[in-house]
């Protein structure tokens, strides 16, 4: 019997992760989408997702008193950050004219610049960044196990996270720039994109998650 | 190497069940949406637009429990049209597992809605679509209205301005449909996807006229869309998402294929 915290705290589409997990769980694994401290610390993992503005995620997380579990969790147990859920571990986003972050991992969020240009076409480059783009492994991690490299996942987002310790980048991406899509730490695991949008090579990080132990 | 430019399968949905469209004489029923839905993902459909034409309120909740279904079984992003009014609606499709909604009517009607639900929401899951007809006549520069009830009503708005608009109210995707060519199997209105692509920063689906799998390509050539959506093609097997990436790929244009 294990069980899988997925952190509702209001912002973004739970329901897409949670029904992703849901899909590819064995039966002994319960999915459970929850506010609850306690269910969120009594969990064997805890999934952080999130959508929307830093300002927003940070507000909803002080109110509901979750900052201390996710930071609880986050030394605690295998912990996977999606989108929002990675941009808020970091000290502080240039979001909403300067949000201050968790401060769990070092370093900021920048916004993509504007006038961005793809060098093949010369077309500008769209802001958000939205689809479909390739997924560099910079250094094995059992989150990566089975997943070919440069696999195309899901994207949305306008802004992207900027680590100052190289050695917790576990992933990078190229639009107009090359940026960090997936970071590393201990328990850690946390990604730009969406795995739960992304077919099935998301679906195989998911499950990859299932059976982390934590250890890298 | 880079983003890749998205196919997209749009599914009209009436009372539970995927339909041939509205706009097409006879509507013809193509079935299941979860099975439908299914098929496009396992072919390589990137993303997945379910338009529901309901004409009554009280069929509308089906097609919560379409998305529902879907959601539960297809794990790419999920865009839910048709009959979107307020901030509840657009709660309620969330929830039941859709990525993105999309407004039409609504956001002519109330441009603030756009707005609301973007800072509520977030701008990645706000959609605009745009049903657009070109109102300029013979040596006239291109001018586009936009239209509501299928191309029957003009609004007076410029369709390029309102895209601008939209985008800066929140919108984070314009879904834009040329009414002068939906239905006809002639290709896109490419200017008018390109007088609208260059002037928004965010992306824009193309719709309206795909006849054959050139005209996919020529929407992302040509018209500057980062997605090209169609219908009618995919659904009677006369085409599969993977044959139009493989007749885009041969293009040299970036797509998402299994090799």
């Amino acid at each position: 019997m294990s069980i899988v915290a997925v952190i509702d705290y209001g912002m973004g589409n739970l329901r897409s992760v949670a029904k992703a997990l849901e899909h590819i769980a064995d039966p002994d694994t319960t999915v459970e989408v929850t506010a609850s401290p306690e269910r969120i610390l009594q969990a064997d993992r805890v999934v952080f997702p999130g959508q929307g503005a830093a300002r927003d995620c940070m507000a909803e997380l002080t109110h509901r008193g979750l900052v201390d579990v996710v930071k609880e969790a986050v030394r605690s147990k295998p912990f996977l950050g999606i989108c929002m859920g990675l941009q808020v571990l970091l000290e502080s986003s240039e979001e909403n004219g300067g949000t201050a972050g968790l401060g769990i991992l070092p370093g900021s969020v920048r916004r993509f610049p504007d006038g961005m240009v793809d060098p093949r076409s010369g077309d500008a480059l769209k802001i958000p960044h939205m689809g479909w783009n390739q997924v560099h492994q910079t250094k094995p991690h059992p989150l990566w196990q089975g997943i070919s490299q440069d696999s195309r996942f899901y994207f949305v987002h306008s802004y992207y996270v900027a680590p100052t310790e190289s050695d917790q980048i576990a992933g990078v991406t190229h639009y107009g720039t090359d940026f960090v899509c997936a970071m590393a730490r201990g328990n850690v695991f946390a990604v730009q994109f969406h795995p739960e949008k992304s077919a099935e090579a998301g679906l195989a990080l998911l499950a990859n998650f299932l059976c982390w132990d934590g250890c890298v | 190497m880079g983003l890749a430019k998205r196919i997209i399968p749009c599914l009209d949905v009436d009372a539970g069940r995927v339909v041939k469209g509205v706009r097409f004489v006879g509507i013809r029923d193509a079935g299941d949406p979860v099975e439908i839905a299914k098929r496009y993902d396992q072919q390589g459909a990137d993303e997945l637009v379910f338009l529901d034409i309901t004409a009554s309120s009280e069929e509308r909740e089906t097609m919560v429990h379409v998305v529902e279904q879907v959601a539960a079984q297809v794990f790419i992003p999920l865009t839910v049209g048709g009959g979107i009014r307020s901030i509840n609606d657009i709660r309620r499709m969330l929830n039941a597992g859709a990525d993105k909604v999309a407004m039409n009517t609504a956001a002519i009607h109330n441009p603030g809605l756009v707005k609301e639900a973007a800072e509520r929401f977030g701008s990645q899951c706000i959609v605009v679509a745009i049903d657009a007809k070109q109102v300029s006549t013979g040596d006239e520069p291109p001018r586009w209205e936009v239209f509501t009830h299928g191309g029957r009503k003009r609004t007076g708005i410029d369709a390029v301005l309102w895209a601008k608009q939209m985008a800066d109210a929140g919108a984070g995707e314009i879904l834009l449909t040329s009414m002068d060519r939906d239905g006809t199997r002639d290709g896109f209105d490419l200017p008018l996807t390109r007088a609208v692509s260059d002037a928004v920063s965010v992306p824009v689906i193309a719709s309206g006229g795909v006849g054959n799998l050139d005209h996919l390509a020529d929407g992302v050539k040509q018209g500057k869309a980062d997605a090209v959506l169609a219908a009618s093609i995919f659904h009677f097997g006369e085409y599969t998402v993977e044959q139009a990436k493989r007749t885009m790929a041969a293009q040299g244009i970036e797509v998402r294929l299994d090799e």
